[in-house]
C-alpha cells in the first residue's frame, strides 16, 4: 500500500546520495515541485535518467546534484538549449557529467524491459548510427527465428521513480491521463516510487483514457498541488510556456541561475510542507 | 514580400499531401505541417511523438506535448506504444525532420560538434525520436536552413540514418524505410539521385542563383539538369502561416467545435 506524506518526506524517505533516479513525465506532468525537493535536501552524485531531461534536469544538474545523466534528447522543448547541461558537459561546471545517451525509443524500450522484469528489450534502431560506439547497454542480437539482425537495449532498473499525476485517492490508488510519457513503465520498472498529484479524493472518479496505478504498486503518494509548473497537468492547469522561453535566459548565465536556485529553491523551503530542508527527516524505506 | 524561412516553410507544407500520416518534430516541421492542414491538406494526419495522433492544433505548439495536441487529438497513447506500434512497423507514411547538420547522403546530427564527444565544443540535444523516425516512415523530408556549417562534408556524430555509405547501406542495416527522398532549405529543395543516392539540387527559390547555393554547401554540389524555380508563396498560403506563427493562443479556437471534439483519451473532465 502506499503511504500518503508530505512531499519532502517521500523525497528523504526514496532518493539518496548515488541513487539513480528516473523522475518521468513528457512534456506533461513533469515532477517539477519533486525536483525542487530533492535539490532542497541537496542530494548528491544523482545518475538521473528521463527520457526529456527538460528543465527540471537543467535545475538539478545546474544544483550539483547529477553526476550522470542517461538520457534520449537534452533541450528545451521549442526553446533550444538547456544551457545548465551544456555547462556541465562541455565546461564541466559545477562539475562534469557522464553521459548515455539513447534514442527515445531505445529509453521507452529500456523501461519496458525493466518493468517487464527482463534484461534487454529488442527493437529495430541505432544500427547506422554513432550511438553504439558511445554508449554502453547497446548491442546487435540475431533473431532465432528469422536471422535478421536487431538491436538490444539494456534494460533500466532505476532504484526510484518519481511522477506527477491529477489525482489519488486516500488509499493511494493513482490516476493520470493526457499525455502519459512512459511513467507506468518508471514506476513498474524502479525499486521504489514516489508520485506527486494535484489533489487527493475520496474516489477516484471514471476518467477516459485514464492510467491507473494500484496503491500496492506504489510506494508514496505527496500532494503538490501545482506541482507540474512549468510543465502541466491536463485539466488542472495549461503549460506555461512563457517560464520555458524566460528560462533560455535565466539558466544562461551561472550567477542569474544561482540567484533563481536561491530565490526560488532554497527561498521557498519555508513554504514546503515537509521538515526542515536543513536537516530533512529520515523516514525509513 | 516574404521572408527565406517563409519560403521554406510553405516549400515544407507544399511537400504534403492530403491524407497522408505526417511523423511530426518540433519547429519548421510542426509549423510546415500545421499550415499544410490549414491549406490543401485537411485531413493531413498529425502524430507526435508525445503519443497524440491525429492532432489538430489550432495554432502551432511550442513543444510536441502541449496540452492542446491531446485534447484535439484521435488518440492518445504511451511512449513506447507510439514508437513500438506506430512508428517501427512502417506505418507511417512521412517524417518531418530537422538538423543541425546534414551530409551528401541525407544522414543527420543533432548530437554534437567539434573537438571529442565527451568533451565537445557544442553540445546539441540529441537523438530524441529521429533516428527511428529516419530509419521506419516510408520516406522522410528534412528541414534545415543551409550553410557551409550545417551542409557538412564530414558528420561529427552520425545520430540518424539518411542513405548512410551510400547504395545499399539501408538495406545492409536493416532500415525499413524509404529513407529521405526531400531536402528543403532557405535557399532551394534536394532530392537524392537515383543511383547514386546523393543528394542534387533540384528546385531553387525565386531571386536565389546556383552559386549562391553553391557557397552555402560544404560538399561539391551537385545540380539537376531539370533544376526549376519554385513559384512564390501565394498570398493564401502566406496569409495562413502568419496567422499561425504569429497569432496568441488565445486568439484563436483552441479547439474544434464541441460537436467534433473527439472522445478518446485525453479529455478533459
Amino acid at each position: 500500500m502506499a503511504e500518503i506524506v508530505t512531499l519532502a518526506d517521500a523525497i528523504a524517505a526514496t532518493v539518496h546520495d548515488g541513487d539513480t533516479v528516473a523522475m518521468e513525465g513528457f512534456t506533461h506532468l513533469i515532477p517539477h515541485a519533486a525536483g525542487h525537493e530533492v535539490i532542497r535536501q541537496r542530494r548528491r552524485d544523482l545518475t538521473l535518467v528521463r527520457m526529456t531531461p527538460d528543465i527540471i534536469y537543467d535545475q538539478l544538474i545546474g544544483a550539483g546534484c547529477a553526476r550522470k545523466l542517461v538520457f534520449g534528447w537534452a533541450g528545451n522543448p521549442g526553446v533550444g538549449s538547456l544551457h545548465r547541461f551544456r555547462d556541465a558537459v562541455e565546461n564541466a561546471w559545477p562539475h562534469s557529467l557522464e553521459l548515455e545517451e539513447h534514442s527515445h525509443a531505445g529509453m521507452a524500450n529500456r523501461f519496458v524491459a525493466g518493468a517487464s522484469g527482463l534484461p534487454f528489450a529488442i527493437m529495430r534502431g541505432y544500427r547506422g548510427t554513432s550511438l553504439p560506439a558511445y554508449t554502453s547497454g547497446v548491442a546487435d542480437i540475431v533473431c532465432p527465428f528469422t536471422g535478421e539482425t536487431l538491436t538490444a537495449v539494456s534494460a533500466l532498473r532505476p532504484d526510484v521513480a518519481v511522477i506527477h499525476a491529477q489525482r489519488a485517492d486516500r488509499h493511494g490508488n493513482v490516476q493520470y491521463w493526457g499525455i502519459s510519457g512512459v511513467q507506468k513503465e518508471a514506476v513498474l520498472a524502479s525499486a521504489r516510487s514516489v508520485v506527486t498529484v494535484e489533489e487527493i479524493v475520496d474516489t477516484l472518479p471514471p476518467q477516459p483514457g485514464a492510467v491507473v496505478l494500484p496503491s500496492w504498486a506504489v510506494g508514496y503518494v505527496a500532494a503538490a498541488p501545482g506541482g507540474a509548473h512549468p510543465s502541466y497537468s491536463l485539466g488542472y492547469s495549461e503549460r506555461d510556456n512563457d517560464f520555458y522561453k524566460a528560462w533560455d535566459e535565466i539558466s544562461r548565465d551561472r550567477q542569474r541561475f544561482a540567484a533563481w536556485l536561491d530565490e526560488h529553491i532554497y527561498g521557498a523551503a519555508a513554504a514546503a510542507t515537509g521538515p526542515d530542508p536543513a536537516a530533512p527527516t529520515r523516514a525509513a524505506c | 514580400m516574404y521572408a527565406p524561412d517563409e519560403m521554406m516553410t510553405v516549400t515544407a507544407a507544399r511537400s504534403l499531401r492530403d491524407g497522408m500520416t505526417c511523423f511530426v518534430g518540433i519547429g519548421v516541421p510542426s509549423e510546415a505541417a500545421n499550415l499544410a492542414r490549414r491549406t490543401h491538406a485537411p485531413e493531413l494526419v498529425l502524430i507526435y511523438e508525445s503519443g497524440t495522433v491525429g492532432a489538430k492544433p489550432g495554432y502551432v505548439p511550442l513543444s510536441i506535448g502541449d496540452g492542446v495536441l491531446a485534447e484535439t487529438a484521435d488518440a492518445v497513447v504511451s511512449v513506447p506504444e507510439i514508437f513500438n506500434y506506430w512508428l517501427q512497423p512502417g506505418r507511417i507514411d512521412v517524417g518531418f525532420l530537422g538538423a543541425a547538420q546534414l551530409d551528401r547522403y541525407g544522414n543527420i546530427n543533432t548530437t554534437m560538434i567539434g573537438r571529442t564527444y565527451e568533451h565537445p565544443a557544442v553540445r546539441l540535444p540529441g537523438a530524441g525520436g529521429a533516428p527511428e523516425i529516419a530509419a521506419a516512415c516510408k520516406e522522410v523530408v528534412v528541414v534545415l536552413r543551409q550553410s557551409r556549417r550545417t551542409f557538412a562534408e564530414r558528420l561529427d556524430f552520425v545520430t540518424s540514418v539518411g542513405f548512410g555509405t551510400g547504395p545499399g547501406s539501408r538495406q545492409q542495416l536493416g532500415l525499413t524505410g524509404g529513407g529521405p527522398n526531400l531536402v528543403i532549405t532557405d535557399l532551394g529543395v534536394l532530392r537524392p539521385d537515383p543511383a547514386t543516392l546523393q543528394l542534387v539540387l533540384t528546385g531553387i527559390y525565386p531571386g536565389v542563383s546556383v552559386d549562391q547555393v553553391r557557397d552555402h554547401t560544404g560538399w561539391e554540389l551537385a545540380v539537376s539538369p531539370d533544376l526549376s524555380e519554385l513559384a512564390p508563396p501565394s498570398a493564401a498560403e502566406l496569409a495562413a502561416l502568419r496567422l499561425l506563427a504569429s497569432a496568441p493562443a488565445a486568439s484563436l479556437s483552441r479547439r474544434p467545435p464541441a460537436a467534433t471534439v473527439p472522445t478518446a483519451g485525453g479529455a478533459s473532465p
